[in-house]
């Protein structure tokens, strides 16, 4: 879903750079205070998992590729403001080693990638942590079906910024990206669930939304306070 | 965590050398979007990118795709774990005031 320089006007180009700048902003913020000595090496693996997940394109429908982004899998982890950090280091690499996603649309890729995907997982978490039981399930099957509305919040906000920048209209974009999305959605919630069951059941002390679920100490909640839910504090 | 970090690591690794040569080459679910709508030819690259040391995921210099997507993956996964904990340190060794 990378979006390379040229599909964008500077406008959109700027202000969604923005926006993901007080994302990441915050993130940053988060790293340097509530972050645990014990749980900062997770921050830089859990970036090098989603560089290394991106590149494993997987065919859908129709001679279309999709691959895994990753901002779900990264707000179940960490919460999404590092999630949004951890993209945004994704997404630098990418650009400026890969020639991966433009330059000047770096901003418009950690939004749509990072930060939509990161607020609509850890807003599905919120939700959940409020009306479900806390059970191991429960938690596997939020972060599903976070992931994919992960995918679909980037896709049409995707989708938006193009139309914004009058390169293509709403109405043929919109339905094109969330279509193709909700099967490369499908994908995505497999390896989140996939990535949070194995660490479930090897290291569960890690998985910062199950630690706040289980009312365990900050310190082991990476991002986020006791009994907090990842949106909350300075959101 | 010590002993987490390296196994992880190591799995991202693997996966990113091994197993990215055999991943889909089809366009993406964006980019075969813009085929069909027809702003595919509006991207470019970025002056800086005409640079980029692996452009489109292929090691220089080697011949065989396989090997250079590949080493590709070695080198950039390294290279996001060592953005990421560089970028963490440093934000931690000045904290800022929340």
């Amino acid at each position: 879903m990378h979006i390379p320089d040229g599909f964008l006007s500077p406008e959109v180009a700027a202000g969604t750079a923005v926006a993901a700048a007080g994302a990441v902003s915050i993130g940053l913020r988060r790293a340097g205070t509530q972050l645990d000595d014990r749980v900062v090496p997770l921050l830089g693996v859990t970036g090098a998992f989603v560089f290394a997940a991106q590149m494993l394109n997987f065919p859908v429908a129709g001679g279309t590729s999709g691959h895994f982004l990753g901002a779900a899998l990264a707000t179940v982890l960490l919460g999404p403001w590092l999630a949004c950090l951890v993209l945004a280091v994704v997404l630098v690499i990418q650009g400026f080693a890969f020639a991966d996603g433009g330059i000047s649309a770096l901003g418009a890729n950690v939004f749509c990638m990072g930060v939509c995907g990161a607020l609509a997982t850890g807003g599905a978490m919120t939700l959940a942590r409020r009306v479900l039981p806390r059970r191991r399930g429960v938690l596997l099957g939020v972060a599903g079906a976070g992931a994919w509305l992960a995918v679909m919040a980037g896709a049409a906000a995707t989708a938006g910024a193009l139309a914004l920048s009058g390169t293509v209209p709403l109405g043929t974009v919109l339905p094109a990206m969330l279509g193709v999305h909700a099967v490369i959605g499908i994908g995505e919630a497999v390896i989140t669930v996939a990535a949070v069951s194995a660490l479930m059941a090897t290291r569960p002390d890690l998985i910062g939304a199950w630690a706040v679920q289980q009312g365990q100490s900050p310190s082991r909640a990476p991002g986020m306070q006791r009994g907090q839910s990842p949106l909350h504090g300075r959101a | 965590m010590r002993l987490v970090t390296v196994v992880a690591l190591a799995v991202a690794v693997a996966l990113a050398t091994a197993a990215s040569p055999f991943a889909s080459a089809s366009p993406d679910g964006l980019e075969k979007v813009a085929e069909e709508q027809a702003f595919i030819d509006r991207g470019r690259l970025a002056p800086i990118q005409e640079q980029a040391p692996v452009p489109d995921y292929a090691f220089p210099g080697v011949d065989d795709p396989r090997l250079a997507t590949g080493l590709a993956g070695f080198v950039g996964t390294l290279a996001v774990f060592a953005l990421g904990a560089g970028v963490v340190a440093v934000v931690r060794r000045r904290p800022r005031t929340a």
